[in-house]
């Protein structure tokens, strides 16, 4: 049989652009079109109340709850109190120490995730190794004049990303000496690294939590004192270390064995041939698995509230329990929970972005 | 003495009485080898006869348990320094490449002399260049390996092992993951290769490579060496009657 050459024909009109679209997807069968129609119904009915309450009948102006007469949502307890949502007990007049720190590390990130910028190696190992201690001088204060600010003065939306960026920038390098630990041929280093990440990951963060604050202080001689912040950031990272190791691992393990036989016949060394060969292949394959991580983490410090830690959540509900506000607690977990979400989000938006782009980067595979 | 010296001096890879296991399995049977400075050697046998297992263990991808291997008169022991100056003189290429696919061709060959060697990045280049064009393929240098086709990448491979200027080269079935059309295209790179004189162990069913460049054919079963000898010999007139058969299967299809 001979095939003739077929001409290139344009597409029906009917599949393509918006029309063909909602023909081909929401109206294709007389269900689907029923499905369709009944679900933009429940929509309506769900959404338009919210949409109302939150933006059409809500109040935004003003100084006390006198101000919220409209029914809608009382924003004005937010705007009134947002400085302490921001900030904790942070003396005010020592705020801009936050806030300098803030976007220092914002400009910081922004470098390393903008593309083609220059020098990002040596953003990266300045990020890492010396802004913390910078940043540490700038909140806590104590050296070069600054006032000293206590720890449990610190609290809000600061001490929520002091907390998760801690976590994150900790767990991430910990979590991957662990997993090359739990693969390693030497049997104490892997016996160790399963016990660490089997010990911290069958206990829940709760835990964690009260035993660094509750129980280490009982077994530590009575003058010593332990910052509380402290004690809860090494809990968090511990625990979340556990975590990042085992998303690690997993990346690690794609990695096809003629990878590493390949490097190994070059004679590259084990820490060359991890830095420069495995992990960042498998760094691209865990993306998803670490940002989910990182997500978890950002929202997991909330539980720091249990342990007496203001952190944004805290705030915002012993906010709540003011005399002048009692009854706007809806507004405030609104709040806490449109920050929390913008945040995970970002991360979750960068972490597709990062996806597509190292898979069209190059035209490579395994 | 001075003698022996001499003739040791000679000897690329050395293997003697060499046994392996896998848990119980024994799958290398005193195995006995001496390959000579510039001497091409063509293994072949069945599948799971061990021709992969004993190459590997002359760079220490495998391990020995019982037996003495010398490789450029130095022996190989679990210590490490030993294994790395072993690498240092061996080369290997692999069935499926194994090119570093997150790197560029140049590169992939530039990485090892850098890091293992410290040869400065200038330098690294113009030698990776220099071999590139070797294995006539200079103008990919700057592409990643999952833009080149198979034969492309596994003559990259064969450059990137050249860069360590290793005196040995093992390869252990370089064609055989390879459309045929591309097959011609590495075996003139290895054809190339062994007229210049390198050492090379070869892993390989194509009989043709075989008889054009090979010193000595050695036929493997059951972990076992069966029979060696220069390629006339081996294949017109085979002792074994294993190898006979062997032979018979892979000629005739
Ligand atoms: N890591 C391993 N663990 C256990 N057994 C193995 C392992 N690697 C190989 N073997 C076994 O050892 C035997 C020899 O394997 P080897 O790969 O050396 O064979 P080969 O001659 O190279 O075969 P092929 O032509 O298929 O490549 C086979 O029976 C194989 O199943
Ligand atoms: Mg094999």
């Amino acid at each position: 049989m001979i095939n003739e050459q077929q001409p290139t024909l344009p597409a029906p009109a009917s599949t393509i652009g918006l029309v063909g679209w909602l023909r081909t997807n929401l109206f294709n069968t007389p269900m689907n079109s029923i499905a369709t129609i009944v679900m933009l119904y429940l929509c309506y009915l769900w959404l338009t109340p919210i949409f109302d309450w939150v933006f059409i009948s809500a109040d935004w102006a003003g100084t006390t709850r006198e101000s919220c007469t409209s029914g809608g949502a009382c924003w004005v307890f937010i705007t009134q109190r947002i400085d302490q949502f921001m900030y904790g007990f942070y003396p005010a007049d020592e705020t801009w120490r936050l806030n300098v720190t803030f976007f220092a590390f914002v400009a910081l990130i922004a470098w390393l995730i903008w593309p083609n910028l220059p020098k990002k190696g040596l953003v990266a190992a300045f990020t890492l190794l010396i802004f913390p201690f910078i940043a540490f001088v700038l909140l806590s204060g104590g050296y070069f004049g600054l006032e000293h600010v206590e720890t449990h003065k610190w609290g809000g939306l600061s001490l929520t990303l002091v907390l998760a960026v801690v976590g994150i920038v900790a767990a991430l390098p910990l979590g991957i000496l662990l997993a090359l630990g739990r693969r390693s041929e030497m049997p104490i280093v892997r016996a160790m690294s399963v016990a660490y990440i089997e010990i911290w990951r069958g206990v829940p963060l709760i835990t964690v939590l009260f035993m660094a604050s509750v129980m280490l202080p009982l077994f530590l001689p009575e003058d010593m004192h332990f910052d509380k912040l402290l004690r809860a950031l090494i809990g968090i990272t511990m625990f979340q270390t556990a975590y990042m190791a085992e998303v690690i691992r997993g990346g690690l393990q794609a990695i096809p064995k003629g990878q590493y036989e390949a490097a190994d016949a070059l004679g590259l060394g084990y820490w060359q041939k991890m830095v420069m060969i495995i992990l960042p292949q498998a760094l691209k394959l865990m993306i998803p698995g670490v940002v989910n991580t990182f997500i978890a983490l950002f929202k997991d410090t909330s539980l720091v509230l249990i342990i007496g830690l203001f952190d944004l959540l805290a705030i915002v509900q012993a906010a709540q329990n003011d005399p002048k506000w009692i009854g706007y607690a809806t507004e405030g977990y609104v709040f806490v929970a449109f920050v929390f979400w913008i945040f995970c989000f970002g991360m979750s938006r960068y972490s597709q972005h990062l996806e597509k782009m190292l898979h069209t980067g190059h035209g490579s595979r395994a | 003495m001075s003698e022996v010296n001499k003739q040791e001096d000679q000897l690329m890879v050395q293997i003697r009485n060499m046994n392996k296991w896998y848990g119980d399995f024994h799958v290398l049977k005193n195995v006995n080898l001496d390959v000579r400075r510039g001497e091409k050697i063509v293994i072949c046998g069945p599948s799971g006869s061990g021709k992969s297992t004993m190459i590997r263990c002359i760079n220490h991808l495998e391990e020995h348990q019982e037996g003495d291997i010398f490789v450029n008169g130095i022996e190989m022991a679990s210590d490490i320094k030993k294994i790395d100056a072993i690498r240092k003189d061996v080369g290997m290429v692999f069935q499926h490449f194994n090119l570093f696919p997150h790197l560029t061709v140049l590169e992939n060959c530039v990485l090892a002399p850098i890091w293992v060697k410290k040869v400065p990045r200038k330098e690294a280049e113009a030698v990776a260049m220099q071999y590139l064009e070797r294995v006539k393929i200079p103008e990919q240098a700057l592409k990643y390996p999952g833009q080149l086709s198979g034969g492309q990448q596994q003559r990259v491979a064969i450059a990137r092992s050249l860069c360590m200027n290793p005196d040995v080269m093992l390869f252990d079935e370089p064609t055989s993951a390879l459309d045929p059309e591309m097959i011609k295209e590495v075996l003139d790179v290895m054809i190339e290769l062994a007229n210049e004189g390198m050492t090379m162990l070869c892993v390989t069913h194509e009989m043709g490579f075989a008889k054009t460049v090979a010193d000595r054919v050695i036929f493997m079963d059951g972990g076992q060496i069966i029979e060696e000898n220069e390629p006339q010999e081996f294949f017109n007139n085979p002792q074994h009657e294993r190898t006979q058969l062997f032979l018979s299967q892979i000629l005739n299809h």
